[in-house]
């Protein structure tokens, strides 16, 4: 059965590859600490020799539109590419292309449904910087096989919190049982409280720094209960309007378990968000 | 209310980099070629295929031809498409970095929680 090597949880902030590679007077004051987290944070994977990476994300109206919206999706094709003009245009993010596991994604399809979750499925997605941002912060060579698949937190009416945890939890089950020697991380990222084309947008901090270090507490010691019993479609409003991000980071609590405490988790008040690193070892706790 | 239909408007200019100039240029009549000659054509099929019933209120032509985002806001478009699209046409006016982004959120300051509703 394949090895589940890595569960990771973080932000994906489109800022950090402009950020990451400005130099000079474009170099903004923070990119230094920055950079240094993202490399720390880099090392937690490298370490963990994947061979295939499976990419929880969300498409930005992108590929995905209203008039056919999905509520979780599976990539299942043997090539992506990646990146739009928009995040071209917007935050510098360069066109990408990567390998994509098709045994894995359609494992992934052919169970999952026979679990109990619809999953839709695409086979030909072009990713965006829900997927990219965290290649670029994590492996930045792009160089691996992924399984993208996509949630909606985006287009109401979205799925419940506890339905992005099963899914989390469905995911980690059926990669440990497909016949497989590959060493699989299962990476995912999401949000903290965030607010975009709102009144609270790019402040000096995420909008609301104590939903935020309570989230950050929530994650670092898999307290997926404690989530669920706070968290509902309707409060996530409150933190910040684009906030339903935080319920990809439920689903990878599902990955790593409840009450599993993260291997490694680091954070990083920034301006308009704060940006959260979380890794498990689920081998280590074998 | 055809909140579906104005972040389509949002959506399908925000994609092509012809359409946000030109909208920048001239929003009335950008507005008014769209709903005459987009609007119904489904993204996804053939134009010959398209639908017979979409239209924009008055309120909404009006919030799109003004580029009237704070108006967007309260009429329910998408927070993102919105907030995406008018930073692709009016970042580069501004000399500050976020110049625009934090005056975009000045002139919605009075918005309190809950928000408009955005669902569709």
């Amino acid at each position: 059965m394949a090895t589940v090597a890595a569960v990771i949880a973080s932000t994906h902030h489109p800022f950090y590859y402009r950020a990451s590679t400005s130099t000079g007077a474009d170099r903004p004051p923070f990119a230094d600490e920055w950079v240094a987290k993202i490399e720390a944070f880099r090392e937690t994977l490298t370490r963990a020799r994947p061979d295939i990476l499976v990419m929880v994300g969300s498409d930005h109206f992108h590929q995905l539109w209203l008039d056919n919206m999905p509520q979780f999706l599976v990539g299942k094709a043997p090539f992506y590419d990646a990146n739009f003009y928009n995040e071209e245009r917007e935050f510098g993010l360069p066109r990408m292309f990567v390998r994509g596991d098709e045994d894995l994604s359609g494992y992934l399809l052919r169970q999952g449904i026979d679990a109990g979750f619809d999953l839709a499925f695409s086979n030909e997605l072009r990713i965006d910087h829900s997927i990219t941002c965290p290649l670029i912060t994590l492996r930045p060579e792009a160089d691996l096989p992924i399984v993208p698949i996509y949630t909606n937190i985006f287009a109401p009416p979205l799925p419940q919190p506890k339905r992005f945890a099963e899914l989390g939890k469905a995911i980690r089950q059926l990669v440990e049982s497909w016949p497989s020697d590959k060493r699989v991380a299962i990476i995912g990222t999401g949000h903290l409280s965030l607010e975009l084309g709102g009144p609270r947008q790019f402040g000096p901090h995420g909008p609301d720094p104590e939903f935020d270090r309570k989230a950050v507490g929530w994650i670092a010691s898999g307290d997926l209960p404690a989530a669920l019993a706070e968290v509902s479609l309707d409060s996530l409003w409150l933190p910040g309007n684009a906030t339903h991000g935080f319920m990809d980071f439920m689903l990878m609590m599902g990955v790593a378990g409840e009450n599993v405490k993260a291997d490694y988790s680091d954070s990083l008040d920034l301006f308009h968000t704060m940006e959260a690193y979380f890794t498990w070892y689920p081998e280590a706790a074998a | 209310m055809s909140k579906y239909l104005l972040n389509k408007f949002l959506y399908t200019v925000d994609r092509d980099p012809d359409l946000v100039e030109r909208y920048r240029a001239d929003p009335i009549g950008t507005v008014a070629w769209w709903e005459a000659e987009r609007a119904n054509v489904i993204l996804n099929l053939p134009e010959v295929e398209r639908s017979t019933w979409l239209t924009f209120t008055d309120a909404e032509r009006e919030a799109l031809a003004t580029h009237d985002f704070v108006k967007l806001f309260e009429l329910g478009a998408h927070n993102f498409l919105t907030l995406t699209l008018f930073i692709a046409m009016f970042e580069r006016d501004y000399d500050e970095p976020l110049g625009f982004q934090l005056e975009y959120a000045r002139r919605l300051s009075h918005f309190s929680l809950p928000y408009p509703d955005i669902s569709t």
